[in-house]
């Protein structure tokens, strides 16, 4: 795939939450940015720009990635999930039932990004918990419902299927 | 007042907004994108004191699809809040490095930041005041040197010609030279901290369309839509009406969304290109930089107490650090002065508050207004006097905790109703941190556990007209949507204001349908959302809605019942005899109106209309200080338990304690949420936040790499929450406010319980490992 570098949009399509979809791109747009205004995907937030927040977090190939480190032609050939895509995640409803929301901003990227550790590590112990979620920030709660969330989620380990997708919304 | 067994107020009710919040869908503003919108950005300043020779715009125009480039000529006057002495952009002279010098209107966000790049401004430096201690010297250079023309806003600001005093508040209380020669010991210590940032993870963002009717629509992330109003018809001359805010909901705010800073640039940006809709939205590092932040401060406390051990005598001076513009400073500065003693009972009290002006970014309103800084201060000096007394410090504390029948520094006369129980919350804190007064501990692998404790307290100072209003429109089902200005910036409050309609209503707080977002010209006025005051002001406002409603229910209903609106109840979805309770009918056959079996009609919707305004309040008299400044004081106590590694400096939070006297809460896990947010937010700040600033004025860590906020496995290991509720005779159900108060003590806990571990006493904010480690060699290895 060869995309423009001269400001110049390219046609490419981007696999996100189970389908394929046409859009337009500039070399210089990150996967975040793409989401967001070429597919009305707002769920991932711009709260840094640089990495540090990890409220962009979405799932390439499953793996939790900030969206606005990616550029989209580095993610063209993946499967991306988004926090749209995970509406029937436990994670999303251990959320909400343990109050770990307040603002909402971060919440998403909490969201993709604990989905995507108890997929992968449904017996996660503390210090894992730990080292996973340290890449997002929450300025709101003080993270602990936000752990309170996580655990539940690993102790109900109920996943609707191993890689993370949910099917049921695709 | 009496209203029976409550059925939703004291239930720890979902939040309405959790669901949707989980799933993505909300729409914060940086989510909404406009048909045609275009994009502004803005050019800064590159020196933090200096006059602007000249601003070059050539390269910028040859940009690609820029549009405009607005510059502070176009604009050339001062606007603020409280003193207005900010130019939207900067003309003539800069006065902290990021200022806004320009704004650049393109197609595109990348086009507009282009251009912003190729703006070049020459400039001839000035001297630079980079601190707060600096900016109070005689001879220090002067900032803005025409501080004594500026418009005044509100009352109570006092700029002092000729030096970099933005305003100076006093307080005389008593007579304290002739107390403090009398007292049996006394005590004098100093603190300091530097300038910090909010650090909402929503950066601000703004758009402005000037419609060729000449109304404005304005959608913000603010807590301050009226303001935005309010602002925008004194500075630009816009008729009120014709100015027209949206605020969905907020990704956090922390009081920094308060400032009105971007609306008035997206005005002018959008003014220079016809009218059309233009979004500025700040990048994380012009949040901290360009935008309004956390006040720097720089306290000297002294106390004095007769032979009981009984403080009688205090003297406070306060220099808050403003940066380049007042902004909420000003105010700042007055709130500190007014609640300055803490909640003790000084009968002879001496403050002298100064807002002062520096060449660093402003500051605004931060979460607990000025409290959490004077708390720093005071609370470490309680410690430090209770060593010097060999006191027990919480017992030290307990003598001189202020009670009702007592007065405040401004002589507000405390009484059961207005204040809560600060002995309650510090006794119950105590239990709770497991305080035996053996401490510190030392373990044999050179792990010190130590605690500390602060009692705090905090009044709603809110200008003197400050209210709310709530509309409880009945819909054809029955059910009810409720409208209210109070913006939902995560605290929970759209969901509080339901359950006090639910609550006086009887009705089920799913069937209360509440209107996320503000629309100024639907919703009543409300104040700001902020100050902890929009369960106490917004709260009554709901309240006295529901009676308006209920008074309309009633009347339709005696038509349909055939008997007096004296002999009917509302509840349960139900218009009743209240003798009869089986005789009644359906709120739904009443909503819009009764119809007879042969079509005729009576009564019409049922819109019920309340509103809340403050009650006495009186500005402060200039000399002393005396009047009424706020409503009520809710009051608390938190505990902190660390744990230090001696060999290494660091230290980890073991436990975190807020015991807080709110009046009745509304709803146990939301005020729980904001508690335990609060206090996480103060440890965050006092462990590691500050601004640093090089030698020309410069932050050298603008971004959330090395500005480090508190991440996930920092936080304290426990946290634990405790209510002790003292009703309010006038708060809706008894509420007070709560909002800022776990924030308020948290600093001071920290370091009272480091200063113990760590066996020096630690005057400086933040406690960072490095700070402990030059304080103890400062005290122990003198070089």
């Amino acid at each position: 795939m060869i995309v423009s570098n001269t400001g110049k949009y390219t046609v490419v399509s981007l696999l996100v939450n189970g389908s394929s979809q046409d859009i337009m791109i500039r070399s210089a747009d990150t996967l975040l940015c793409t989401l967001r205004n070429q597919l009305g995907l707002t769920g991932a937030k711009q709260a840094c720009g640089n990495g540090d927040c990890g409220a962009c977090t979405v799932l390439v190939d499953g793996k939790p990635m900030h969206s606005c480190l990616l550029l989209t032609m580095e993610a063209l050939n993946s499967g991306i999930t988004t926090i749209e895509g995970l509406r029937h995640s436990p994670v999303r409803q251990a959320f909400v039932d343990n109050w770990a929301i307040q603002c909402g901003y971060c919440t998403p990227g909490f969201i993709v990004n604990g989905h995507a550790l108890v997929t992968e590590h449904p017996d996660a112990e503390d210090e894992r918990i730990e080292e996973w979620l340290q890449s997002n920030l929450c300025r709101c709660t003080g993270y602990q419902e936000i752990k309170d969330a996580i655990k539940s989620a690993l102790n109900a380990n109920n996943l609707l299927d191993s890689n993370g997708i949910d099917t049921a919304e695709q | 007042m009496h209203y029976g067994s409550r059925t939703t107020v004291g239930f720890a009710e979902q939040r309405i907004d959790a669901v949707e919040k989980s799933t993505g869908n909300v729409k914060y503003l940086g989510d909404k994108s406009f048909q045609g919108m275009l994009h502004a950005k803005v050019a800064t300043s590159t020196e933090a004191h200096a006059r602007i020779k000249s601003i070059d715009t050539s390269e910028a125009w040859k940009v690609q699809g820029v549009r405009a480039i607005v510059t502070g000529k176009t604009f050339p006057f001062p606007i603020g809040p409280i003193l207005a002495d900010r130019p939207p952009i900067a003309f003539d002279k800069v006065r902290y490095y990021g200022e806004p010098i320009a704004v650049i209107v393109a197609d595109h966000p990348y086009q507009a930041k282009q251009a912003a790049g190729k703006i070049v401004a020459e400039y001839e430096p000035l001297p630079i005041v980079n601190s707060v201690e600096q900016a109070f010297q005689k001879d220090a250079p002067l900032i803005h040197e025409q501080s004594g023309q500026y418009t005044k806003l509100i009352d109570n600001v006092y700029p002092v010609p000729g030096t970099n005093i933005a305003s100076h508040v006093k307080i005389r209380k008593g007579e304290f030279g002739k107390a403090w020669a009398v007292c049996k010991d006394t005590i004098s210590a100093t603190y300091s901290f530097n300038l910090s940032d909010h650090a909402a993870m929503e950066t601000r963002t703004a758009t402005v369309e000037i419609n060729s009717d000449g109304r404005v629509i304005v959608h913000s992330t603010s807590q301050s839509p009226f303001t935005i109003k309010k602002i925008f018809n004194q500075f630009f001359n816009l008729d009120v009406g014709k100015v027209i805010v949206h605020i969905p909901m907020l990704g956090g705010a922390f009081g920094g969304k308060g400032a009105v800073q971007l609306e008035p640039l997206a005005y002018l940006a959008s003014n220079a290109v016809g009218g059309k809709l233009v979004k500025l939205q700040f990048e994380r590092e012009e949040d901290m930089m360009t935008a309004p932040c956390h006040i720097g401060f720089n306290a000297t406390v002294k106390l004095g107490v007769n032979e009981e051990g009984k403080l009688i005598a205090g003297q406070y001076t306060f220099l808050i650090e403003a940066g380049a513009y007042s902004d909420q400073a000003a105010g700042i500065t007055r709130a500190a002065a007014l609640d300055c003693t803490g909640p003790y009972h000084i009968p002879n009290v001496w403050c002298d508050s100064y807002c002062m002006y520096t060449n660093h970014p402003y500051a605004t309103s931060f979460r607990g207004y000025g409290h959490p800084e004077l708390t720093f201060a005071i609370e470490r000096t309680i410690d430090q006097f209770a060593d010097k007394l060999q006191m027990d410090p919480i017992e030290f504390r307990l003598l001189n905790v202020i009670k009702p029948g007592q007065t405040t520094p401004t002589q507000s006369i405390l009484t059961p109703n207005n204040i809560g129980d600060a002995a309650k919350c510090m006794t119950r804190a105590k239990e709770l941190i497991g305080w035996d007064g053996k401490q510190p501990i030392v373990s044999e692998n050179g792990l010190v556990r130590a605690k500390g404790v602060a009692l705090f307290w905090k009044t709603s100072t809110t200008s003197t007209n400050a209210q709310a209003g709530a509309i409880l429109k009945f819909e054809a089902d029955g059910t009810v949507t409720l409208t209210s200005a109070a913006v939902e910036l995560g605290q929970g409050t759209k969901t509080i204001l339901a359950q006090i309609a639910a609550e006086r209503l009887k009705m089920n707080v799913s069937d209360i349908h509440v209107t996320m977002e503000v629309n100024t010209q639907y919703t009543p006025h409300q104040w700001r959302t902020v100050a902890s005051s929009t369960t106490f002001l917004a709260g009554n406002a709901v309240l006295a809605a529901a009676d308006d409603a209920i008074r309309q229910l009633k009347r339709i209903g005696a038509v349909a019942l055939q008997c007096s609106e004296e002999d009917l109840d509302v509840g349960n979805g139900r218009v009743y005899i209240k003798a009869k309770p089986d005789i009644g009918i359906n709120i739904e056959t009443v909503a819009l109106g009764y119809k007879y079996p042969n079509g005729h009609t009576v009564g019409g919707q049922v819109i019920g209309i309340g509103v809340h305004v403050q009650r006495h309040l009186t500005p402060m008299d200039k000399e002393t200080g005396f009047g009424d400044p706020g409503p009520w004081w809710s009051v608390g106590a938190q505990a902190v338990e660390i744990e230090w590694d001696e060999s290494n400096y660091h230290y980890k939070i073991v436990k975190a304690v807020t015991v807080l006297d709110g009046g009745t809460i509304i709803n146990p896990m939301t005020a729980a949420q904001q508690m335990r947010g609060g206090i996480f937010l103060g440890l965050s700040i006092a462990r590691g936040e500050s601004f640093e600033f090089n030698e020309q004025g410069v932050i050298q860590n603008p971004d959330l790499r090395t500005y480090q906020l508190m991440r996930f496995g920092e936080q304290p290991d426990e946290y634990i929450v405790e209510f002790v509720e003292t009703p309010a005779e006038d708060g809706p159900f008894g509420a007070r406010g709560i909002g800022e108060y776990g924030v308020i003590g948290a600093a001071a806990a920290l370091a009272n319980g480091l200063s113990l571990a760590t066996n020096v006493e630690l005057t400086q904010l933040p406690l960072t490992p490095e700070l402990i480690w030059r304080t103890r060699r400062a005290a122990y290895d003198p070089v």
